[in-house]
């Protein structure tokens, strides 16, 4: 309860300027990983299961190590947005807000960070 | 934020059956949500029974009947009853509708009749709709300009004048507003559906000279991106509109700015 006026209410911190690159990212990295999750899940699913030297003989290979590495960053940047959108719209409370925002970009840049490194370990020590 | 069970005292009670009208054949049976602030109560759902003899087609027909034969306490909005003042919006059966509009006929079995959902509830089937209009009032909903006034009018082409069609025969009801999940969770901060047609109508209304700035008024996470194109708006408008057409048209506006 307080005598806070419907406009001032309404405008609240005003708008923040923000947004469009958020939103038109998402949907470059939704087109994108529409061939690149068809390129990319054939041959991991084929390694998939026959062990570390089956992942050494797919990702030595340049082509399948590219595929990878760009399926990992659309992949993670893709997730770290649409998280972003779900935690925004549904977890209201400031301080559980801001934390889970936070745990998000950094477990998203870090498994990202991760993934990219261990096709980069296969592909130049192969 | 998501609430999955309703606070102890907005729990719904099973409330009083009417009396059948005296003599009359052809009945239909109302479940009308009740909630008077006054006695402390919680809301509760109320059973009529309407004379479909004695009373015309359409839902408000029905509620107004309720009202003048048997229960003059039932509280509702009305005004025109011809679907172009938008009081009369109203959940039934399920779904957002202007009850001058929505026959009987369209509901299977008992009709049911909500307020609008996730608004605060004044009395019955009044909901407070004081920020709703503030958000209307936001984007302001007027011509601005600001080259010097013409002699006559501000002149308008033919063309330019049909891309307004589907926007300014927005009545302001607030049935697509309240039936979209975004203006549920962040409603504070999410301008909605009915807002954002009417930023929209203006943006693109050749006479207007402040198309930037009403892109950068909304140009923000909340106001405008909490559209997930859900669609709900565009299902239940009762006059037929697209408002989630209007909120990409923005969208794209917005890209083409800084592309």
């Amino acid at each position: 309860m307080g005598y806070k006026t419907d406009y001032a209410r309404v405008h609240g911190h005003g708008a923040a300027g923000e947004g469009v690159g958020h939103w038109w990212s998402q949907r470059l990295t939704s087109i994108a990983l529409v061939p690149l999750t068809l390129l990319f899940i054939f041959p991991f699913g084929r390694a998939l299961g026959n062990g570390y030297d089956a992942f050494v003989a797919t990702y030595s290979n340049l082509w399948h190590a590219l595929v990878a590495v760009l399926f990992i960053i659309a992949a993670f940047a893709h997730l770290m947005q649409g998280l972003q959108v779900v935690i925004e719209d549904y977890v209201t409370n400031k301080n559980a807000r801001t934390a889970l925002l936070i745990a998000n970009t950094l477990a998203c840049w870090a498994l990202g960070v991760a993934g990219v490194l261990s096709v980069a370990t296969v592909l130049f020590s192969a | 934020m998501v609430q999955l069970t309703l606070p102890k005292n907005s729990q719904m009670r099973t409330g009083k059956t009417w009396p059948k009208p005296e003599g009359a054949k052809n009945l239909r049976t109302f479940r009308i949500y009740r909630w008077n602030p006054d006695d402390g109560e919680n809301p509760r759902v109320d059973t009529y029974f309407v004379d479909l003899d004695d009373c015309g087609p359409m839902v408000l027909d029905a509620l107004i009947w309720i009202k003048s034969k048997v229960d003059p306490t039932l509280t509702f909005r009305r005004s025109c009853r011809e679907g172009i003042c938008g009081s009369c919006a109203m959940n039934i059966d399920g779904g957002n509708q202007l009850a001058c509009i929505f026959g009987m006929d369209e509901v299977k079995g008992d009709v049911k009749v909500y307020p609008l959902p996730h608004m605060p509830v004044i009395k019955d089937l009044i909901p407070d709709l004081t920020h709703f209009y503030a958000q209307h009032a936001s984007i302001q909903p007027w011509l601005e300009t600001k080259s010097n006034t013409p002699a006559k009018e501000w002149r308008q082409s033919i063309e330019d004048r049909e891309k307004l069609d589907g926007l300014y025969e927005c009545v302001m009801c607030a049935c697509c507003s309240t039936s979209c999940p975004s203006y549920w969770w962040n409603g504070d901060r999410y301008l909605g559906p009915a807002s954002l047609l009417h930023a929209y109508r203006w943006i693109i209304d050749s006479r207007d000279e402040a198309t930037g700035e009403r892109l950068d008024d909304l140009h923000d996470p909340f106001k405008l991106y909490r559209c997930h194109t859900i669609m709900n708006c565009a299902k239940t408008c009762p006059k037929g509109l697209n408002p989630a057409k209007a909120i990409a048209e923005i969208k794209k506006m917005m890209v083409e700015r800084v592309a």
